[in-house]
């Protein structure tokens, strides 16, 4: 077992760091000692070295913010509330379309591959309409970002809201932050175990909620509500409400701001969006430094800044992060700091703003004595201004093609086996497959002419041949498309030819669609 | 065996072995690595006691749970059928004569027919039904019928076949041979007389006087055809056998007559009403205006 090499004294078993390079007083292998080898040894000349950390790994510190109020929490709560409000309320707005369509406001109807968002209706061929709106909400997110920083992030991501939610669930069974702390040292014991099933059990109603609120959206929300809890819903529904319950029980109960700081990919990319002209969460070091409590700075007027080392601003951060550490990936920007340290420079009669929403330009400018600009000039500035223009472009985009947009449509598919058939009669028959489209909740009739093909007729598989004229008028069920066979027949010697099937809309909007198609006859010998 | 020493700088033992001065740590494998990797192990054993795994001479392992994918496809095959037994039972009890006013019934019988006539009728009829007019397999498209085009015509046809011998309903019929009959003239005479039935040569006379003693009792007086024979209509531009003057003369000397198989004999009344719905829909279906003579077709046999 023993290496020979080395099972006699060991030199010191330290590792040390220098010009990055781990070192070690100890021979890496046995090896080492011979010439040539690449390990490099502490030589006796070299000044001691440094420790490397252990482990890179850091246990998670629980967070247990206080409570705090101000004009950033109230903005908070509101957005909270209305956010959730949307979430949890939506599906069951209800949203008049006729008897031939759901009248639920906002469903995506998988089954018929509908998408309906009040007035509008979405066809699977139409997705591009929503492709759109994922782009509006991707440059929406770098307007937000390029203009208030993080704000999705601190007041209306998700992961913030719930987490918000939770942490206040919390603070309702528990207590503010020194309870919760110390509950969470205290040994378990039946006290506890009731306090922390009873905390859980409300998280797992939240989530249950919050999973559930989900699938509304996908089928009519009353009819599935009533059958999920008398176990009539789809296998589906039950596996997405359970995956659901458990992220958001995971996720806002237990993970928190974990997964701003490790999982999120969004507080990466805004990092690369922010510049110094974006507003952020400040710390204004050059005021608050060195820190200094209020007698310490009575007994010495002018060696301390403002910033009293109160730690409030630490304590009342839903992330756990210290802002006086300067920017940091674990900041949410949701401003709480500010109504935390706002407060207590009130109550020892110092300037507001000591940690404050500014640019990193205005923190320069105004640590240099200079002008204060007003946040709101920093938001008009080209970067946002390009944004906006960009994501008013794409919206207004979307919107005239919504507003221009056809609810008629034709498809012609010709018969390719046999091309052509002839008839006792000596004419030529062609058979085409024709599919028409009606996107309006109402059944509506519809003509359908052959235009371009001299003395041709057409009928179809409802219209018999003894009615065949050149134009035919069919009723195309609301909301559907209808499949017709079509049989066009021009007397004999006609040649083969391009001609144009055109489908009219028999009501007001008089919508029409052409698709030109081709006549088949037999070759003249 | 093995120099297996604790590596100062890390404190991990290496694996022991050495090559030219370089050794290996022994890291131990992350836990929820080695975890996985356990339970894909279990995960195997529960699948291999479950399910078919180990390949034996002709099969493989049953597996308790009895599970094949041939099962699995006579499961699905099964639930697909049974999805299908209320069409199936309403096809089964409608009079054809009355599936046109059904629409919905009718769309989906013309459905299922489609796909039965892929399986059995496309081998002569061909996949679009076009037939065949080299080989004498009629054109289901056009509007020309030997035996007639209404539904219930065309049931009785796929039903009881043409010409075979194994139905004793079948439609028969059989054209007499003329070879040796005609001589060269009454033979160009006759094929002229044919002709100019649809416009495609002048009328004469002595063609029209042959065409009357040997050829009217079936084909009609002005080359109508007549449906109770299957006798083919010669005075349109549909030519089951081709209308070139050697076609004709051909099928006047030495007539060639086509055979169906009866289709009642392997196929089930239902799937059979589907392919008369089918080919009825083809755009030469005709209403119920003329069907032949011996036509008791007993529609409603089922419940």
């Amino acid at each position: 077992m023993n290496n020979p090499d080395t099972s006699d004294e060991r030199g010191d078993p330290t590792v040390v760091l220098e010009d990055g390079v781990a070192k070690t007083n100890d021979p890496v292998s046995s090896a080492v000692a011979r010439p040539g080898a690449t390990t490099r040894r502490h030589e006796p000349g070299e000044p001691p070295r440094m420790q490397i950390p252990e482990k890179l790994y850091e246990k998670r510190k629980a967070v247990h913010n206080k409570r705090i109020d101000g004009p950033f929490r109230r903005f908070k709560w509101l957005v909270m509330f209305v956010t959730l409000a949307i979430y949890y309320g939506t599906p069951w707005i209800r949203w008049d379309r006729g008897p031939f369509a759901p009248d639920q406001a906002v469903l995506v109807d998988l089954a018929n591959r509908r998408f309906y968002m009040f007035g509008i209706e979405i066809w699977p061929h139409e997705f591009y309409f929503v492709a759109g709106l994922l782009i509006m909400a991707g440059i929406g997110l770098f307007l937000v970002t390029s203009a208030v920083g993080r704000a999705w992030c601190g007041y209306a991501c998700p992961q913030t809201v719930w987490t918000d939610l939770f942490q206040h669930i919390d603070r309702f069974v528990d207590g503010d932050r020194n309870a919760r702390a110390r509950l969470d040292k205290a040994p378990w014991g039946p006290k506890k175990i009731a306090r922390r099933g009873f905390k859980w059990s409300i998280y797992l109603a939240i989530s249950l909620a919050t999973g559930g609120a989900w699938i509304l959206y996908f089928a009519d929300a009353p009819t599935l509500f009533f059958d999920f809890f008398t176990g009539q819903a789809a296998p589906v529904a039950y596996i997405t409400v359970g995956i659901l319950t458990l992220t958001t029980f995971t996720l806002g109960g237990f993970m928190r701001e974990q997964v701003c700081i490790y999982m999120c990919p969004w507080p990466r990319i805004q990092t690369a969006m922010m510049d110094e002209k974006s507003l952020l969460v400040t710390y204004k070091d050059w005021r608050g430094e060195p820190r200094g409590s209020v007698k310490k700075a009575a007994k010495n007027p002018d060696q301390f800044g403002d910033c009293i080392d109160c730690t409030q601003c630490v304590q009342v951060c839903p992330t756990g992060i210290d802002i006086r550490e300067g920017p940091q990936i674990g900041c949410i920007t949701c401003g709480l700091c500010i109504d935390a340290c706002d407060r207590v420079m009130d109550d020892i009669g110092r300037p507001r703003g000591l940690i404050d929403y500014a640019t990193l330009e205005d923190c320069e400018r105004e640590a240099t004595g200079g002008a204060v600009k007003s946040p709101w000039r920093t938001l008009l500035r080209p970067r946002t201004i390009a944004y906006s223009m960009i994501w008013a472009g794409i919206g207004g985009a979307l919107l005239f093609a919504l507003g221009t947009r056809s609810h008629t449509e034709l498809t012609v598919a010709p018969d390719r086996n046999p091309p052509f058939m002839l008839l006792s009669d000596g004419s030529v028959r062609n058979s085409y497959t024709l599919k028409l489209r009606n996107m309006e909740s109402r059944p509506r009739e519809m003509e359908i002419a052959v235009e371009g093909l001299p003395e041709g007729v057409m009928w179809t598989d409802t219209i018999r041949r003894d009615e065949a004229s050149p134009a035919q008028r069919v009723t195309v069920p609301a909301d559907l498309v209808r499949q017709v066979r079509a049989y066009v027949a021009v007397p004999e010697g006609a040649a083969s030819q391009q001609f144009t099937f055109r489908v009219t809309s028999l009501d007001a909007q008089r919508e029409t669609d052409t698709v030109q198609t081709r006549f088949d006859a037999p070759e003249e010998e | 065996m093995a120099n297996k020493r604790i590596d100062a700088p890390t404190g991990t033992e290496t694996v022991g072995h050495e090559w030219d001065g370089i050794e290996e740590l022994n890291t131990p494998l992350p836990r929820w690595w080695l975890w996985t990797f356990y339970l894909t192990i279990i995960f195997a054993i529960v699948y291999v006691v479950l399910y078919p795994a180990w390949p034996m001479v002709d099969k493989a392992t049953a597996g308790v749970l009895g599970w094949s994918s041939r099962g699995e496809l006579a499961k699905e095959i099964s639930v697909a059928d049974q999805a299908q037994q209320g069409f199936r039972d309403q096809l089964a009890q409608i009079p054809i004569e009355r599936l046109p006013d059904n629409s919905d019934l009718m769309a989906r019988a013309v459905a299922g027919g489609r796909a039965a006539f892929q399986v059995n009728c496309s081998q002569c009829h061909g996949s679009g039904a076009g037939g065949d007019q080299k080989l004498g397999y009629p054109n289901l498209n056009d509007d020309a019928w030997l035996w007639g085009g209404d539904l219930k015509a065309i049931e009785y046809t796929i039903t009881h076949g043409v010409r075979w011998a194994g139905d004793d309903q079948t439609r028969q019929s059989q054209m007499p041979p003329f070879e040796g009959a005609f001589d060269d003239a009454q033979l160009n005479a006759v094929v002229d007389h044919v002709l100019s039935l649809s416009g495609k040569a002048q009328p004469n006379a002595a063609g029209a006087q042959t065409f009357a003693d040997n050829c009217a009792a079936c084909h009609g007086p002005n080359g109508g055809g007549g449906r109770e024979f299957g006798a083919a209509r010669l005075n349109d531009a549909i030519w089951l056998r081709g209308s070139d003057r050697a076609d004709l003369k051909r099928q006047i000397l030495n007539p060639r007559m086509g055979a169906m198989p009866a289709w009642g004999q392997r196929l089930d009344p239902v799937t059979i009403k589907m392919l008369a719905a089918y080919v009825h829909s083809l755009g030469g279906g005709e209403d119920f205006v003329e069907v032949a003579k011996d036509h008791e077709v007993k529609v409603d046999e089922q419940p």
